[in-house]
């Protein structure tokens, strides 16, 4: 709701209200209210498997985010060719293609974050929050809201994804960034943070029971903040309301 | 009616076909351009392993070219062939390294990288990859716990045959907490490597030809 309350507030020229009006929601859907994990629980599974740290959360997060992009494209560039009968088996080949064509580039640059993401690569094809996007956006856009879409949703599944995997790092471990080599190169080793010196480590969270209590935290604070956003918006609306009809008084 | 029907099949029939070479056409792609970076990302890994347990300053030799493949042995536990990477300082054999599998850990099959010196002395022993419980069994792992380092300078006789054990065994090898039949499983498939290298210590600096010549009975 942010996007629309700053065009009323600033003063725009036409065309960026016009672009703010055609991506700001498309935006605003992506990153909260139509998350891919917040709104529609899609792509649980590589969601609680590999967010056990920040870094392989991060990898699978930018992994992801390169094959919604690439998905989009595509199918909203051949959305005209397509016949709708076999629109699913060609959106599923495009998907399929781009992800193993993304494992092969991870393997040959980031061998250890490889090792690491593993079989959860490949199985971003089984990411249905991929070939929603495909079926629902990008067979019936263009293709710069398609990227678009394709980025602000990889963007909202990432943040999620990075949420979840602080949370389940600092608690399980005591650490953050830890491995930030495998990711930046050697030289980074400086950027992991050890939140607790001498931390014994709390096992239940780098277990899978913890993703799913980590998750369910986060779905916890994502629908309070939701409540309260609502409920400010109807005390706004009945304030302005107020003072409209306490406006024309004095006049009289 | 039906020239119509069977026009639009063939037209989605060719447009699928079309799409799948497409997709394997960029799957093809990528992998004749990225073929020759894995393969040198799987090398620098691989000697990356090799020279945690066998210090890079101790052989002249690329340990990468003088690999012997030697056939399986009960006591290597690998299924198939074992590659013995062999370390030489000039033409003095320094040690080999070769990878074990113990196959009674907690869960599934536990494989390491054990480094041997010409001495008969472990130079280094790591873990390549476990499926034991986090946090309990997971501590054969150099980057949880230095347990894995109490193998160093151990040898076949050192300490006695009797306790190359666990401490709950009898032996003289910690156990963790809470998980004993980890450590059990990595210190007795430690201990079949030395036996190995024991039995077969000449064969195993040998080059490929020759050892092919003396003992492949194939």
């Amino acid at each position: 709701m942010s996007e629309t309350v700053a065009t009323q507030d600033e003063p725009l020229s036409e065309t960026d209200t016009s672009f703010l009006k055609e991506y700001g929601p498309i935006a605003r859907d992506g990153l909260w209210s139509n998350n891919a994990v917040f709104a529609q629980m899609l792509g649980l599974c590589p969601l609680l498997a590999v967010s056990n740290t920040v870094i392989n959360a991060l990898g699978l997060g930018l992994a992801t985010i390169s094959v919604l992009i690439l998905s989009n494209m595509s199918v909203s560039l051949i959305r005209n060719i397509v016949r709708p009968e076999i629109r699913l088996p060609v959106f599923v080949i495009i998907i399929a293609s781009a992800v193993t064509a993304i494992e092969l580039l991870i393997h040959a640059w980031f061998h250890e974050l490889y090792l690491i993401l593993g079989i959860f690569i490949p199985l971003i094809v089984t990411n249905c929050a991929i070939i929603a996007r495909a079926e629902t956006f990008a067979s019936k856009n263009t293709l710069g809201k398609s990227f678009f879409d394709g980025l602000m949703m990889g963007l909202g599944f990432t943040m999620v994804l990075l949420l979840l995997g602080a949370l389940r790092e600092i608690l399980g471990s005591g650490t953050l960034l830890a491995n930030a080599h495998i990711m930046f190169g050697e030289g980074a080793q400086w950027l992991t943070i050890e939140v607790f010196s001498d931390y014994n480590g709390f096992l239940l969270a780098v277990l899978p029971p913890g993703a799913f209590m980590g998750l369910a935290v986060l779905l916890a604070i994502r629908n309070y903040i939701d409540k309260k956003h609502k409920e400010k918006k109807k005390q706004k609306n009945l304030t302005t309301q107020q003072t409209a009809e306490a406006k024309p008084e004095p006049a009289q | 009616m039906n020239a119509i029907l069977l026009r639009n099949m063939l037209i989605s029939a060719i447009l699928l076909a079309g799409f799948g070479g497409l997709g394997t056409g960029l799957v093809v792609a990528t992998f004749e351009a990225t073929k020759d970076q894995i393969e040198a990302s799987e090398k620098a890994n691989l000697l990356k392993n090799l020279n945690n347990i066998l210090p890079a300053d101790s052989y002249s030799n690329n340990l990468l070219d003088n690999e012997l493949i030697v056939p399986d042995d009960s006591l290597l536990g690998n299924e198939g062939v074992t590659s013995v990477y062999q370390a030489w300082q000039g033409d003095k054999p320094v040690a080999v390294a070769f990878s074990i599998v113990a196959p009674d850990g907690y869960s599934g099959n536990i494989r390491l990288l054990i480094a041997i010196k010409a001495s008969g002395k472990i130079s280094g022993v790591r873990v390549i990859s476990h499926k034991e419980t986090p946090g309990l069994g997971d501590k054969i792992e150099l980057a949880k716990d230095d347990w894995i380092l109490g193998f160093n300078d151990k040898e076949q006789n050192n300490p006695d045959v009797k306790n190359w054990k666990v401490k709950k065994d009898g032996g003289v090898f910690d156990q963790f907490t809470g998980a004993t039949i980890t450590p059990r499983a990595v210190v007795r498939a430690v201990h079949r490597a030395l036996d190995y290298f024991a039995y077969n210590q000449k064969k195993l600096f040998l080059d490929q030809a020759k050892y092919d010549q003396l003992y492949d009975n194939k």
